[in-house]
């Protein structure tokens, strides 16, 4: 028994560790990287650790594009999408599951319906919209459509349903107004799923790539994936900047995902629903 | 139901809903609508306004040639991508599925590539390809293996590709295996256990079954991510070499954003769409046949 314990716990940790270096490889090759003169990138045999080890990389990226400019962008742009996403869905959920009325089950549906349709097929209007309101090359521009996102409405709306209508009547009894009672009454209550919709539209709008590729042509305007896209349309060859670019775009993210660990694999696994 | 004050109600209801419904219609419907009529135009942005020409551009795009090879290039990507990503998730989810000490820290770790951008992981990806400074090569060459040219290469650089987005992938679809395999009941293997039954027999008949529908939605959303392919072309090949990793998603920008053909690209991506669509519902056809809901 115990020596079939011994055996099972061998296979589970090399197979886990042979995993684990496979993930991370590409990880350790890229701090590597961005450590080399221009040099040393190209040579063969090729060294793991490099040789004269230099920071220069690092400080020809800030030279060459606003890096620290683009992560402030993509903060702002991050946290300003997330609240405007999860209020506006929100707002709009606790009507769908708490007021009645006429055509209420028609236009969630179309909620739904739009669920169905890729973005690359709204995106070429969407542009068109953008310009025409005088918006592109703005961050209103890259966030106004954020307003409205039916998977964050349809998943707020299934949760706000199950607060039960005697607390929201017991409010309105002591007078209080709708915006107090959604604010104080139905958003603490579901406040799980308004965690895991955070991480969920946090994660994609600091990722987002083609609409923000779109919208932006400002270089102080861009956004970390942008601008590393358009530092390895000009220097594409130039493996250590581009390793010292990547780096820089990931270390926020990480530094979030240590700190709400928990929040995002539940907030993932929930998200792969959307797809 | 509630009872409100009448008046207050639909003060209500209009105010709560105003963003959102805004939202829709000028980012929902409206281009749903522009982008139909775009798809039946002729159109470069700058001079006069779109001028309908029928169904020339569907006829044109199904004409040609690329559009046949963006749909080979695609089908490539998917034979690799779905077989490798279904066994890697669902083998790294059976791991994760083991009690043994420091598994957490395992799973944080497996976790990383997920969280990373796409561009940043696929710049990194660019770079570990490389057939002669990168590290996958250099790797093969130290077992003795001649690596191919990867992102050079026409017949390899899909498949360098497909291992960048499995890499990316796994952890997430894991996961998402990983919350299947811990919904099952452990007395059907008590059960099995008790019946004798070894560890493939446990797995063939109950681990598989009840984790099918799961599987399904695996399937599922990855085929809708194969279509809708995108950043890690741009940054690693830019849809060559000699277009062997043109994706639709691509042509759509190209064709959009770079040589102002609206229309075209229109009628582009209302074909992604019907292609999205048809393979959705066939994947919901074809369930019956192997996915086992617990009734």
């Amino acid at each position: 028994m115990n020596h079939s314990k011994l055996k099972r716990g061998i296979i589970f940790y090399s197979l886990a560790t042979l995993i684990a270096i496979f993930m991370l490889l590409p990880f350790f090759w890229m701090i590597s990287t961005s450590l080399k003169n221009s040099g040393a990138v190209m040579t063969i045999p090729i060294k793991w650790i490099p040789e004269n080890p230099s920071l220069d990389a690092y400080i020809r990226v800030f030279n060459i594009f606003p890096f620290a400019r683009a992560i402030f962008n993509s903060v702002f742009v991050a946290v300003v999408t997330t609240l405007i996403t999860v209020l506006s869905a929100a707002m709009a959920a606790y009507i769908f599951a708490k007021f009645e009325f006429k055509g209420r089950e028609i236009l969630f549906s179309l909620y739904l319906a739009t669920l169905m349709i890729p973005k690359q097929v709204t995106m070429i209007p969407n542009f068109l919209i953008i310009r025409e309101f005088g918006l592109l090359n703005t961050f209103t521009g890259l966030m106004l459509p954020s307003l409205f996102n039916a998977f964050a409405t349809f998943m707020l709306r299934q949760n706000i349903k199950t607060v039960p209508n005697s607390y929201i009547e017991a409010a309105i009894m002591e007078g209080s107004s709708q915006f107090k009672i959604f604010k104080d009454i139905v958003l603490p209550l579901v406040k799980p799923t308004l965690a895991t919709l955070t991480v969920i539209t946090f994660m994609e709008a600091w990722n987002r790539y083609l609409w923000p590729l779109i919208v932006l042509t400002d270089r102080s305007k861009m956004t970390l994936p942008v601008g590393l896209s358009l530092l390895n349309g000009q220097y594409g060859e130039q493996y250590n900047l581009l390793m010292a670019g990547s780096l820089i775009s990931i270390i926020p993210m990480l530094l979030v995902y240590i700190f709400a660990q928990k929040y995002f694999e539940k907030g993932l696994s929930v998200g792969g629903i959307k797809g | 139901m509630i009872f409100y004050n009448k008046k207050n109600k639909y003060l209500t209801i209009f105010l709560f809903l105003l963003p959102s419904v805004l939202g829709l219609i000028i980012f929902g419907i409206l281009p749903m609508l522009g982008s139909l009529t775009l798809s039946f135009s002729e159109w470069d942005i700058i001079s006069g306004p779109p001028k309908l020409i029928g169904l020339d551009n569907f006829i044109n795009i199904l004409k040609g040639n690329e559009f046949w090879r963006v749909l080979n290039n695609i089908l490539y990507y998917i034979i690799l991508y779905i077989p490798l990503i279904l066994i890697s998730s669902l083998s790294l989810a059976l791991l994760l599925n083991n009690k043994f000490k420091g598994i957490k820290i395992y799973r944080t770790l497996y976790y990383i590539p997920v969280i990373t951008s796409w561009v940043a992981g696929s710049l990194i990806w660019k770079i570990v390809l490389n057939p002669q400074f990168g590290v996958l090569n250099n790797l093969l060459n130290f077992i003795g293996l001649q690596g191919p040219g990867w992102l050079y290469d026409q017949s390899w650089a899909m498949p360098g590709i497909v291992l960048a987005s499995i890499w990316k992938d796994v952890g997430f679809f894991g996961l998402i295996l990983f919350s299947g395999l811990r919904g099952i009941s452990p007395t059907y293997y008590e059960a099995a256990e008790i019946d004798g039954a070894n560890s493939w027999q446990r797995f063939k008949s109950i681990t598989l079954p009840l984790i099918s529908p799961t599987l399904l939605f695996v399937i599922i959303i990855s085929l809708i991510n194969s279509f809708q392919l995108f950043p890690q072309v741009m940054i690693m090949t830019q849809g060559g070499p000699n277009g062997a990793t043109q994706v639709m998603v691509e042509r759509i920008y190209k064709y959009a954003f770079q040589y102002y053909k609206m229309g075209y690209a229109s009628a582009f991506s209302w074909l992604l769409f019907i292609i999205v669509f048809v393979v959705t519902l066939l994947q919901m056809k074809l369930q019956k046949r192997w996915v086992h809901y617990e009734s």
